[in-house]
């Protein structure tokens, strides 16, 4: 064997143990894979894509004094195009003040109770629901960036523990659908991945937009398991792990999906 | 409409009760329970529709039935054609039952246990997913396809 072909099959093996220590999480596909290329063209056109009416009022929403003499959120964020592009890829993650783990929606009703001085708009409410559709979609098409390590590595393995365990009166876990059953029809349902990246997300079963915790709880049901509130602890787990999972893929908010 | 509150308040207060009323016994015997659960007669009709029920069986979101017809099945668990011919009677029974007991692994929910589950909702707490009756329903339905 000449040197040449040793140092062809040495490459050969490191490419190989290389894709060996990267088990599923390099494969992980967004919910779009499974559209149909319809719903996926709809998914990309703001003029037929219906999430783009919430972003929209979010957009609004986010001009807009919430009393007259009170601060819009524009007035801190200006530019948001600009100063919020990107933040949404960083969500969820710890709160350096509370310690505690927020996700998107968190982040929005924190901004507004603590410096607006607001009510809370509340979970899955059409506020809440448009705001973070708005500043997911200022973060479309740039890759989930998490932290899972550090401070968030508690939350992020209470999300993985979570993810693996048989819940409800089915006995199924997360994974053996989303590692193990992924592209198998679920009646007429595609298995995917279960990436968060596209939520808030317009779903059909729905006919309205909705908000990725309704979507866990979904799933919940499905399984026959407890349906966590809206913000609890446990999906909140769940969706840094979710994210974690989906690290490098593009943001699709607001997207589509069956 | 008072005493059909109170009614209804008396069963709520029994409900704890009568969730963990056992299960009807059986025996497990190689891959097989033999024996009908509760010594029930089972009926292949009403299987069949069980087979079919969203709510109940549901077992077309994981497998495709014998109706070519019935649209969106399943593709995860093994066709049902031809089932009665490669598992008898008891050997279905127990993969309703608990299949687990045969694959630890499996994704083939247990349909007549309620031990050993977590963070069951509510509403299907101390239950079985199928009652005994609706297991041997089951049975005489996957039983009977004996072909392709």
């Amino acid at each position: 064997m000449s040197g040449r072909q040793r140092l062809t099959q040495g490459a050969f093996a490191l490419v190989l143990a290389a894709l060996a220590a990267v088990p599923a999480l390099a494969e992980i596909k967004s919910g779009t894979e499974f559209l149909s290329p319809e719903m996926r063209r709809q998914q990309a056109d703001e003029t037929r894509n219906p999430a783009f009416f919430w972003v929209e009022q979010g957009r609004e929403l986010f001009s807009r004094k919430p009393t007259p003499d009170g601060q819009a959120c524009v007035s801190c964020h200006a530019d948001p195009q600009q100063s919020l592009r990107g933040a949404a890829t960083h969500y969820p993650q710890v709160d350096a003040a509370t310690a505690k783990l927020l996700n998107l929606e968190g982040r929005i009703e924190q901004c507004r109770v603590e410096r607006q001085r607001q009510p809370a708009f509340g979970y899955e409410s059409p506020e809440l629901l448009a705001m973070t559709a708005y500043l997911g979609s200022l973060s479309r098409g740039l890759p989930v960036d998490v932290k899972t390590n550090g401070a968030a590595r508690p939350y992020y393995e209470a999300g993985k523990a979570f993810f693996e365990r048989r819940q409800g009166q089915l006995n199924l876990s997360c994974q053996q659908c989303h590692d193990g059953l992924v592209g198998q029809k679920l009646r007429g349902d595609t298995v995917s991945h279960g990436a968060g990246t596209g939520y808030p997300a317009y779903r059909l079963e729905w006919n309205d937009v909705g908000s990725l915790h309704r979507r866990l709880r979904a799933c919940s049901l499905g399984v026959r398991a407890t349906q966590f509130d809206y913000g609890s602890p446990e999906y909140l787990a769940l969706e840094l792990y979710l994210a974690g999972r989906a690290k490098g893929l593009p943001v699709e908010t607001p997207g589509m999906r069956r | 409409m008072l005493w059909r509150m109170a009614l209804v308040g008396a069963i709520l207060a029994a409900g704890g009760v009568m969730s963990v009323a056992a299960l009807e016994p059986y025996t497990v015997v190689g891959d097989a329970i033999p024996r009908p659960l509760g010594g029930l007669a089972g009926n292949a009709t009403r299987g069949a529709a069980l087979v079919r029920d969203r709510e109940r069986g549901n077992c077309l979101i994981c497998h495709q039935g014998v109706e070519a017809a019935e649209p969106f099945q399943g593709t995860i668990g093994p066709p049902l054609a031809g089932v009665g011919t490669r598992l008898d009677a008891g050997q279905i029974r127990l993969r309703l039952v608990d299949s687990a007991r045969l694959n630890p692994q499996t994704v083939m929910p247990p349909y007549f246990r309620t031990e050993n589950l977590h963070d069951v909702a509510q509403q299907y707490r101390g239950k079985p997913a199928l009652s005994a009756q609706e297991i041997e329903d089951v049975v005489s339905y996957l039983a009977s396809l004996k072909t392709f």
